[in-house]
């Protein structure tokens, strides 16, 4: 900054951004990659001016005139403060560096870049996941305990070598007595499908990157025919390339209808093409991370590609609206729309609403347990994840997914159709790295099943987001790992058949934690939805709220 | 764990022959408890058939209550059978003022309705009778059902047995269930102890069900006013074979289909796949997921024994025509039936059922892998 330059109220210093990139100037070797790889441009070549004193040695009988003052250039980076080019401290630099001499390293205080990302009227809209930077810590899922441990009264189970049959229900489930007679009557019975408890939530094809799909279905193919693993993975609103589509492997796939309906035009054509149903079809009604607003898919994503399957011209962002237009009341949103959706595949796939955690959710449940077509109730909590929302939105409207599930639960239990609508609890499950403990946590809470997209994100692509603000750039197509991004330079650095490697090796590790946790409980002939005798947390309040034990 | 040992002899047998043999068995129970259920009852009772019986204990209080509310329901008294005690119970064994077994004439009124109505009634006037003992605790009440007599105590099963006098005429019987130790899983109490009754069915279990908090869930919100209690986590595979026979309308062979229905690839290749399948999906909750040994008694006098999926819990079933046994220890049968040709025997594995029809000919084995009777 001169002093005759001008400060403006966004002019900020480095200490002001919340990234501030320290550079080792003596290890650099100028090669550039660093300026090159950065995906919002927060770092760029810098040339420096420097002076040195250089004080003749007293022996030294040259010119007494001449200037001790020497300057020098020397070259190397400079970040940048103009809030636009703020680093989001992906540290996709220190990844390219040959000499690990740069890194980006968090504020020691609350940024002041924070009161500008507003410019233009625009309030801050990003990818990722709510900003909790206390979460280490362990939000309830993670202090949830399992504590009936099975000594003496009956032996815990050997989870390397017993039987487990760990399989849960997506479908309408009638009462049992209806069930037989219906049976016996050779009435239509809903159609249920066994699966796997942990599913990949919807993601959408265009939120993800061709390459990251593509793994993704390969893993979960893998899975299926290679391993009997029952793996599901839900589109998300973006629909669904057509040789997928007329594929076998469609069979694996849970569609998703959102209130854009985009790529639906291109998946009705394709019915006559079908050779296997879809698993499910679901019905998007709400979304975690940003409850009450509808998906948004921005134009820097938007390329020839995902336009097509979509629908759209290219170039232009695609929000959805925050609801099914076409509907104005819960008992037609449900009744009607999961009604044509049985009808367009002759009553053979399950459809279920998707909705996002919030105080409300037991008045949907409610009305779908009166709705004999109901498949299921997917609930996302606040910690969801998504590609691009308001920050706002983001941060501070949602339910968080424990208490909101449990309630639906013993709403059923209540309403003894416990075992008829299926709960599937999402939103942050794993977002500390402990996927099978919170996945057996919301199960044994009530859930029948785990929805789960950023964990995967995580783990089969290396994502590098977290909750204290890093990297979410996913709304502008510039994933630095080639996860969310559609341009081509960006995402061939992520190769399909190692993100399908890695899918494997979630899901086989997964089994095998849920295994370690479910034989100790004496559990292995059924999943143990709604066990909650086998839960203890070390907080009275929330053990009051769940209605498990207390333990301390 | 429970000691478990259930025989079924043309020739009525006294209950000291059952208690004898949870003596043997004694290494493996605490002698904290006995349940006993006696059924297709021998002496006077064997002429009472239709009337129904009511079982349990009562405090002098409770009596009056008791004869007060029965009169009014216009139930008469047929026979009464009392139990004298003496005045000081052995020690462990509290001491109560009558154990009651009391056969009834059926209200004129019930006259007229069907079979369905009757056995509704019963179980209901039993509930009745259960809560208002609740109230005040001055009754327990354990069955109300012809041609059944229910007698539980705690304390040490044969040293009850002998303060009692179970080897009287009146109380012999051609089928018998017995199980000693109290369930020590819970707190100690009369309604938690083995075998458990529901509408002519009675079932008892030893290991522990540790799917027991969903079942109890499932259970408890069917709507019918029968499935109380659960002071143990066994009552539930009583209220699951009532489930199965009386609701479902299936029987004893589909009630292991419904607590451990067979894993995936099995159920493919079974004849009955498409029933089994939709059985699996809709009796979710009542899967169980064991260690569980488990024997009844159904409503016609049959006699069965199941194991969980896991079979890690002992058991089994011999004899011969006319008088067979099942017991959770081998040495409980070899002290019931000595003389019986042992490489008959048999331990039903983790897809069978052993079943003992009412004319005892026979022990039955029934497999998972085959097909289903008929559903009618």
């Amino acid at each position: 900054m001169l002093s005759s330059g001008t400060i403006t109220p966004s002019t900020l210093s480095v200490k002001d951004l919340l990234w501030q990139i320290h550079w080792d100037r003596d290890r650099c070797t100028l090669c550039g990659r660093c300026t090159a790889v950065c995906p919002v441009q927060a770092i760029e070549l810098g040339v420096h001016r420097k002076r040195t004193v250089q004080v003749p040695s007293l022996g030294d009988p040259g010119p007494a005139a001449s200037s001790s003052s020497v300057y020098q250039v020397y070259h190397g980076i400079r970040q940048k403060t103009d809030p636009a080019y703020a680093c989001v401290g992906c540290a996709t630099c220190s990844l390219v560096c040959p000499n690990d001499c740069i890194m980006p390293y968090r504020s020691d205080e609350a940024d002041k870049l924070r009161f500008h990302i507003n410019r233009g009227g625009q309030p801050r809209y990003r990818g990722g996941r709510r900003n909790v930077p206390d979460s280490a810590a362990g939000g309830v899922l993670d202090r949830i305990k399992f504590i009936r441990i099975s000594m003496l009264t009956d032996p815990a189970l050997d989870a390397g070598r017993h039987e487990f049959e760990l399989r849960t229900l997506l479908g309408r489930i009638l009462p049992p007595e209806e069930n037989l007679r219906i049976y016996r009557e050779q009435g239509w019975i809903p159609p249920v499908r066994e699966i796997y408890p942990l599913i990949i939530g919807s993601m959408s094809f265009g939120a993800l990157s061709p390459n990251m799909w593509e793994g993704l279905q390969m893993g979960v193919a893998y899975l299926n025919e290679e391993l009997g693993m029952p793996v599901r993975m839900c589109t998300g609103e973006g629909g669904c390339p057509p040789r997928l589509l007329k594929s076998r492997f469609l069979k694996y796939v849970i569609l998703q209808i959102a209130s854009g309906y985009f790529g639906w035009d291109e998946i009705i054509h394709s019915l006559p093409h079908m050779k296997e149903d879809p698993c499910a079809i679901e019905i998007k009604y709400g979304q975690g991370a940003k409850p009450g607003d509808g998906g948004l898919l921005m134009w820097y994503k938007v390329n020839k590609l995902i336009a097509a399957i979509r629908g759209v011209p290219a170039g232009v962002s695609l929000p959805s609206p925050p609801t099914h237009q076409t509907k104005y009341s819960i008992e037609e949103a449900v009744a009607k729309m999961i009604q044509s959706m049985y009808m367009a595949w002759g009553f053979r796939v399950p459809v279920y609403p998707k909705i996002s955690g919030t105080s409300t959710a037991l008045a949907v449940l409610n009305n779908l347990t009166r709705n004999p077509y109901a498949a299921g109730l997917s609930i996302d909590g606040e910690d969801g994840g998504t590609g691009a929302a308001y920050n706002v939105s983001m941060d501070h409207m949602g339910h968080p997914i424990a208490s909101n599930l449990r309630d639906c639960y013993l709403n059923l239990v209540r309403l003894g159709k416990q075992n008829e609508i299926p709960l599937f609890a999402g939103g942050g499950i794993g977002k500390n790295g402990k996927l099978a403990a919170n996945a057996a946590a919301l199960i044994m809470l009530g859930a029948s099943g785990i929805q789960t997209g950023k964990y995967m994100m995580q783990a089969a692509a290396g994502c590098v987001g977290s909750e204290s603000d890093r990297c979410n750039i996913c709304n502008i197509g510039l994933c630095p790992k080639g996860i969310t991004s559609q341009d081509p330079r960006l995402y061939r650095r992520l190769d399909p058949e190692k993100v399908a490697e890695r899918v494997v090796d979630v899901f086989l590790s997964f089994d095998t934690e849920l295994k370690k946790i479910v034989a100790p409980l004496g559990r292995s002939t059924s999943l143990p939805i709604g066990m909650s005798d086998a839960l203890g947390i070390n907080d009275r309040d929330a053990a009051e709220r769940l209605q498990i034990q207390y333990v301390v | 764990m429970c000691r478990l040992f259930a025989v079924t002899s043309e020739e009525p047998v006294s209950p000291m022959m059952a208690v004898r043999a949870l003596d043997v068995m004694r290494e493996g129970h605490d002698g904290s408890g006995v349940g006993l259920f006696l059924s297709d009852l021998g002496g006077p009772f064997e002429d009472l058939k239709g009337a129904p019986i009511l079982s349990g204990i009562f405090s002098n209080e409770g009596l009056k209550r008791l004869d007060q509310y029965m009169m009014n329901l216009g139930f008469m008294t047929k026979y009464k059978m009392s139990i004298k005690v003496p005045k000081n119970p052995p020690p462990g064994v509290p001491r109560r003022d009558i154990y009651l077994i009391r056969a009834y004439e059926y209200p004129e009124n019930w006259e007229g309705l069907s079979q369905g109505e009757i056995d509704q009634r019963l179980m209901m006037t039993r509930i009745q009778l259960r809560s208002m003992g609740e109230e005040k605790g001055d009754m327990i009440v354990y069955s109300f059902w012809p041609d059944v007599i229910m007698l539980k105590e705690l304390g040490d099963p044969l040293t009850v047995a002998e303060y009692l006098r179970l080897d009287r005429e009146e109380l012999k019987a051609r089928v018998i269930m017995a199980q000693g130790r109290q369930n020590t899983n819970y707190a100690i109490n009369l309604y938690a102890c083995h075998p458990f009754f529901i509408q002519g069915i009675a079932t008892m279990t030893n290991g522990e069900n540790t799917a027991f908090v969903p079942i109890r869930e499932f259970l408890a919100t069917r709507g019918f006013p029968g499935y109380i209690g659960y002071q143990s986590d066994s009552e539930v595979f009583t209220h699951i074979l009532h489930f199965t026979l009386n609701r479902l309308g299936l029987s004893i062979e589909a009630y292991k289909h419904i607590i451990t229905p067979l894993q995936d690839d099995d159920l493919e290749k079974h004849p009955d796949s498409p029933l089994l399948k939709q059985l699996k999906h809709s009796c979710r909750r009542l899967i169980i997921d064991g260690p569980n040994c488990v024997m009844g008694t159904l409503p016609d006098k049959t006699l069965f024994m199941v194991q969980d999926r896991k079979k890690l819990r002992p058991g089994v079933v011999g004899g011969r025509p006319g008088l067979y046994a099942m017991s959770s220890e081998m040495c409980g049968l070899d002290a019931a039936i000595p003389n019986r040709d042992k490489t008959r025997d048999f331990q039903p594995m983790h897809l069978d059922t052993a079943v003992i029809r009412p004319d005892r000919s026979e022990v039955t084995l029934c497999s998972q892998a085959e097909p289903l009777p008929l559903l009618h």
